[in-house]
């Protein structure tokens, strides 16, 4: 299956969503990010891999502009969404963040109801004018998260009481619900058992074909199985960009390679 | 899945360019700043109450540390004040201050001759000196009879009003309507300051005096509330801090989990939060009514805030035991030393920076605590020091706190003066004690 | 009056003990033939061992002895006075603590000034002579109150001596008991450690004796108090009326009304502005700011409350009555509810600050992550997640400051006024703010200071006063505790 996948990866050339561009972090005075500059594509799943600490987690957090939250953090070079520049001055990062979702490492339902949890991003940016039309948007992303048959009939009950798994898929429905083009997924998997990851990543599968969809992750395994397109991050610059199946396959760079045979990280 | 194979072209419903705000983020963004508004605000609010409870305390109580003072040239006749003529003491003893005053009345009204004052209307010109004088006249006399007969310089603490006319508090158009001073006073003492006989200045005995009678504020001090207050602080030191230490190395390092330790912890937070009258109320009922300890004395005050303090120097002390890190412990532990051996020789010295921090926070929470003291009769009225340590804890004495509530229950406005004048003192004793505990803090918080 | 001559017995036992260390140390040196590895403890603790043995038992028996004596002689002397002794006006306590100070009395006089046999001029003399070292009597001295104080004087006399001998024994006992078992196998660190691990628990343990002091000092006098007066009455009546000569109307109502308005008065105060403080200060406010404001609103946590009470006599209370009460026609006293509460409500303000900040702190940064990352404002994500999340916390801080405020005392006592709110004038004065109104507080102290007769139900009610407070009070703080504790578990 994975060799099929990967001619059909070939063939399929999309257009550019997110182009990157000499971005560099720094924490204080640690350089976190140094001059990455990459191009992601629509309807597209792109992984970035790395060992701990290599600032893949944080380039993505630049996406939509999370970093702002940091004080000390510190962002110059220019990343567009659309041609874009999300870091001007007039863009307003609230709004920013509606188009750009973002799903984290461990999963974070708010203590309210389920319902409440999902209708939370549709209430804020005002997409439902009526209790009918809400209603229909936490159906929709609720079955969009492959959540919805085991919570229909609690939609009243605190999602806190989910298990770990579920609790991951109601945060990614709560992330399409207010739906957005790109969505970011912060190790959504690392948190989750393996049956539970298995459910997660067959839904990253089929979120691709409405989203262009970064994932991060630690596991190469996971990186393969999900994703179209392959980001390598080492001590904080991209090492190497491509095809998924090249990466794995013929990696260019000797870091890639020993990486992935298993010698650093 | 269904749902959305059945729409998967679905596409986004905003396609906004991000560069302008649309107006549902005007209004969130407007709200946003609102809010934020509202966060200043409160902030401002805040420190605008401190701000302004300092300043009216400040400003009111500025004045009791300047005092007016006239000075006089009084004649000591024989006749007078020791018509025995032996200086026997106890013959002496029987000049009263109805003796006195006349004669500081008559150098008073000397002294008006010769700086040829005249002023229309004066009567009554003896109102001017405090009615202090005379006991002070007197007192020195009793001490030194050799003075007797002959013509000495005294310098008498004007009497309140005046004192208060040259601090802004009494005004000719007060004074008209007062009984107790009239605006011919007033000039009379405007021309004695020109003469120089009368001069406001720095008020020591305010600090070193004890208390004074109802009706003259102007000689009255905190010399006994001082010393009070600082007797409950030693004792309060002497008997909290090793408790307090000791219960918290149990609790911390050896206490197995119980229920008698829970039944102490829960003890110990609910202390921490009784009221302070309730404390006062077991001083009276514990110490007075049932030890028999006397009323007004340091000793009971002193038990009553070590209790009171106890809670705050355990839960200080544990936090700052909880704070030496484990790797010590176990480095200790592992070259053999028994448990006990390693909490008083490794972890007590290393958290004992954070435990005197405590103590002094505590004992400044102490400092200020009144109400308990009003149960245990610290409201008396006491003119006498107290002795020296361990028998002054059994005299009665007051605090410092209660001796402003004690000034002001009492009707003459320039007591409201003495007892602003009393929080500044009480102020900057807190103010001490605590930058010491910051000083503390820094000085010795980065060990690791 | 006795704290001297105790001050010797006290300073012999540490003299005892201090020998006893010394002794302790060279025996068990000698023991091991002068070789200090040979011994199973450093030397120290042999010393300590014998120290300790010395002080626990002897101080031990001290303090039982202090406690219990003057109570037991004071059960004997009592039986020996008649009943004729004791006049309609007065009662048995205050006779016992007239032949107290007699007792006392005779004491300083010396001796000499003490025959058996006695005659009215004896006793009137006496009286004189009392007078003039000190001792002042309210009555001339009764023949039966002067034998029963020479008996007093005897047994304090006897058992004083008694105890100075038991004392001595018990350290001399412990220091020979102590010093016997020395040798170099005994195992003196272990013994020592029980015996410092048995002091720490007893200084452990000083906090639920506080509570029982507590307690039962106010159930006693409590229950004295309902011997008098009717506790229906008290709970239940509508009228605070004391009045010393008797006839009082001590109902708790009207003072629990003013407890209540002022401490409302003060969350409406403190709560908005220190919720949002603590908001602002977290959440928002940039370095600079948190560092100049975060400690002045500290300051106002640790200014006493006699000064906020002064504050509220002579600032907030003339200003209030001057530019809201008199223009609004609503009262002219200085001392209200308002003025109290407002100045309470300040006092409050860094209570719930502080422990509203940390709560707010405590919840995860992943929920606002999570919020941020949907595109929610800081406000929003304020309002909508980090305080429903914090809410039980929250609840729990706002309970606590009002027990705070329930339990203030000198703020009260200096600004809301001595007069109790009164049922039966309606509706509008009750809830007037700029009405004067006292609270059950006011009152402890009020009853409770000056001369005060600890027989009659004016001064007792106090204690049910007290206890009533101490009641409330705990409740809320156990409830709040129990509702943080609860909040803090979620996230931990």
């Amino acid at each position: 299956m994975n060799d099929m996948r990967r001619i059909e990866r070939a063939t399929d050339m999309k257009e550019t969503k997110i182009s990157a561009r000499h971005v560099n972090v720094h924490y204080g005075d640690t350089h976190a990010i140094k001059d990455v500059s990459v191009e992601i594509q629509d309807k597209t799943v792109t992984a970035f891999i790395g060992p701990s600490g290599c600032g893949k987690s944080t380039f993505l957090r630049c996406i939509n502009r999370m970093n702002d939250t940091i004080d000390i953090a510190r962002i110059d070079g220019d990343i567009r969404i659309d041609g874009e520049d999300i870091y001007d001055p007039k863009v307003d990062p609230v709004q920013l963040r509606a188009k750009v979702g973002m799903v984290f490492q461990k999963p974070n339902p708010f203590p309210k109801s389920i319902f409440d949890n999902v209708a939370y991003g549709p209430r804020i940016h005002g997409l439902a004018r009526t209790k009918a039309e809400l209603d229909e948007i936490v159906e929709k992303s609720l079955r969009r998260a492959a959540i919805w048959d085991e919570v229909k009939d609690r939609l009243q009950q605190p999602g806190t009481g989910l298990s770990g798994g579920q609790q991951q898929r109601l945060c990614i429905a709560r992330a399409v619900a207010t739906e957005p083009e790109v969505l970011l997924m912060d190790e959504p998997c690392s948190a989750l058992d393996p049956i539970a990851t298995a459910q997660v990543e067959e839904l990253i599968d089929e979120l691709k074909q409405n989203y262009s969809v970064v994932i991060v992750t630690h596991s190469m395994q996971q990186a393969a199985r999900v994703s179209q397109k392959t980001a390598f991050f080492h001590l904080g610059t991209l090492v190497e960009y491509g095809e998924t199946g090249d990466i794995f396959t013929k990696p260019e760079d000797s870091r890639t390679e020993s990486y992935i045979t298993g010698r650093i990280g | 899945m269904t749902d959305m194979t059945a729409s998967p072209a679905e596409a986004p419903r905003r396609n906004g360019s991000l560069l302008t705000a649309d107006d549902r983020t005007r209004r969130r963004n407007a709200a946003e700043r609102r809010f934020r508004v509202y966060g200043m605000i409160a902030v401002g609010l805040a420190v605008l109450a401190l701000v302004f409870l300092l300043t009216s305390i400040i400003r009111n109580g500025a004045g009791a540390f300047m005092q007016t003072y006239i000075t006089l040239e009084v004649a000591l006749p024989e006749d007078k004040l020791d018509k025995s003529g032996t200086r026997d003491i106890e013959e002496l003893k029987k000049a009263t201050t109805f003796t006195y005053s006349p004669l500081i009345k008559d150098a008073l009204e000397a002294k008006i001759a010769e700086e040829g004052i005249e002023i229309e209307g004066l009567s009554k010109e003896g109102d001017l000196i405090s009615k202090e004088a005379a006991a002070q006249l007197r007192n020195f006399v009793l001490a030194n009879p050799e003075v007797i007969g002959t013509t000495r310089e005294f310098e008498f603490l004007a009497s309140g009003r005046i004192d208060g006319y040259y601090k802004g508090r009494v005004t000719m158009a007060t004074a008209e309507l007062d009984g107790n001073i009239s605006p011919e006073q007033l000039m009379l003492a405007d021309a004695l300051k020109e003469a120089g006989a009368l001069e406001t200045r720095f008020n020591w005995a305010f600090i070193t005096a004890p208390d004074a009678s109802e009706n003259r504020p102007e000689a009255s001090g905190l010399g006994v509330a001082i010393l009070g207050s600082f007797y409950m602080m030693l004792i309060v030191l002497v008997l909290a801090l090793p408790i307090g230490v000791a219960a918290s190395i149990y609790l911390e390092e050896f206490a197995p989990k119980n229920r008698f330790t829970d039944l102490i912890e829960v003890n110990i937070s609910n202390l921490a939060a009784v009221p302070s009258i309730v404390f006062g109320i077991l001083g009276l009922a514990i110490f007075i009514n049932f030890a028999g300890l006397p009323q007004s004395a340091p000793i009971v005050g002193g038990l009553v805030l070590t209790l009171m303090t106890l809670p705050t120097i355990i839960i200080a002390t544990r936090a700052s035991l909880k704070a030496v890190p484990p790797s010590i412990r176990e480095a200790a532990l592992g070259v053999g030393a028994s448990k006990m051996q390693t909490v008083f020789h490794h972890v007590l010295p290393l958290a004992a920076p954070g435990i005197l921090t405590g103590t002094i926070i505590g004992l400044a929470q102490a400092l200020g605590e009144t109400a308990p003291l009003l149960l245990i009769g610290m409201v008396a009225f006491v003119r006498e020091y107290p002795a020296a340590p361990p028998e002054g804890f059994f005299d009665p004495a007051s605090a410092l706190p209660v001796q402003v509530y004690n000034w002001t229950t009492r009707s003459d406005p320039a007591f409201v003066e003495r007892a602003s004048g009393a929080i500044i003192v009480l102020l900057v004793f807190l103010l001490i004690m605590n930058t010491l505990a910051i000083i503390l803090r820094r000085r010795f918080e980065r060990r690791w | 009056m006795t704290a001297v001559p105790l001050l010797w017995l006290i300073l012999i036992v540490l003299a005892l003990a201090a020998v006893g260390y010394v002794a302790g140390r060279s025996r068990a040196m000698a023991s091991a033939g002068g070789n200090s590895r040979a011994l199973h403890s450093l030397p120290g603790y042999y010393g300590y061992n014998v120290a300790l043995t010395v002080l626990t038992p002897a101080f031990g028996l001290l303090a039982l002895w202090l406690l219990i004596q003057p109570v037991w002689i004071d059960m004997r002397v009592s039986a020996l006075l008649p009943d004729s002794a004791i006049a309609d006006s007065s009662t048995r306590d205050l006779v016992m603590s007239d032949v107290r100070r007699v007792a006392e009395g005779l004491q300083i006089l010396g001796a000499e000034g003490a025959p058996d046999v006695v005659d009215t001029s004896f006793l009137e003399g006496l009286r004189d002579r009392l007078g003039n070292v000190g001792v002042a009597l309210g009555s001339e001295i009764d023949a039966a109150v002067y034998r029963a104080a020479l008996s007093y004087q005897d047994m304090t006399r006897v058992g004083t001596g008694l105890m100075w001998a038991a004392v001595l024994l018990a350290a001399v006992g412990g220091f020979a008991l102590s010093y016997m078992v020395t040798n170099k196998d005994f195992r003196a660190r272990n013994t020592v450690e029980r015996g410092i691990l048995i002091v720490l628990i007893g200084a452990a343990s000083i906090a639920i004796l506080t509570t029982l002091g507590i307690v039962l000092s106010m159930l006693f006098e409590t229950r004295n108090f309902f011997a008098d007066y009717p506790w229906q009455e008290f709970f239940f009546g509508t009228n605070w009326a004391p009045d010393f000569r008797g006839n009082s109307e001590l109902a708790i109502l009207p003072l629990l009304w003013g407890t209540l308005y002022i401490s409302l008065v003060a969350l409406i105060v403190a709560v908005p502005i220190g919720l949002f403080a603590a908001i602002y200060l977290s959440e928002y406010a940039s370095n600079r700011v948190r560092a100049v404001a975060k400690p002045a609103i500290e300051i106002l946590a640790g200014i006493p409350t006699i000064v906020y009470g002064l504050f509220a006599l002579i600032t907030i209370g003339p200003m209030l009555r001057d530019y809201f009460a008199l223009p609004l026609g609503l009262g002219e006293s200085s001392s209200s509810v308002a003025t109290a509460g407002l100045v309470m409500g300040i006092m409050l303000i860094p209570f719930v600050s502080s422990l509203s900040d940390d709560i707010i702190n405590s919840v995860p940064q992943s929920l606002r992550d999570g919020s941020y990352g949907l595109g929610a404002t800081q406000s929003e994500t304020i309002r909508q997640v980090v305080m429903p999340a914090a809410l039980p916390g929250i609840v729990g801080a706002i309970l606590l400051a009002a027990s705070r405020a329930i339990g203030e005392t000198m703020i009260v006592v200096l600004g809301a006024g001595a007069a109790a709110a009164q049922f039966n004038r309606g509706l509008g004065e009750l809830v007037n703010p700029f009405e004067a109104m006292t609270t059950v507080t006011v009152k402890i102290v009020s009853q409770l200071t000056g001369d005060t007769d600890f027989a009659s139900p004016e001064t007792l009610v106090a204690f049910a006063l007290g206890l009533t407070l101490f009641v409330i009070t705990l409740g809320l703080n156990v409830l709040a505790l129990w509702i943080v504790r609860r909040y803090r578990e979620q996230y931990e």
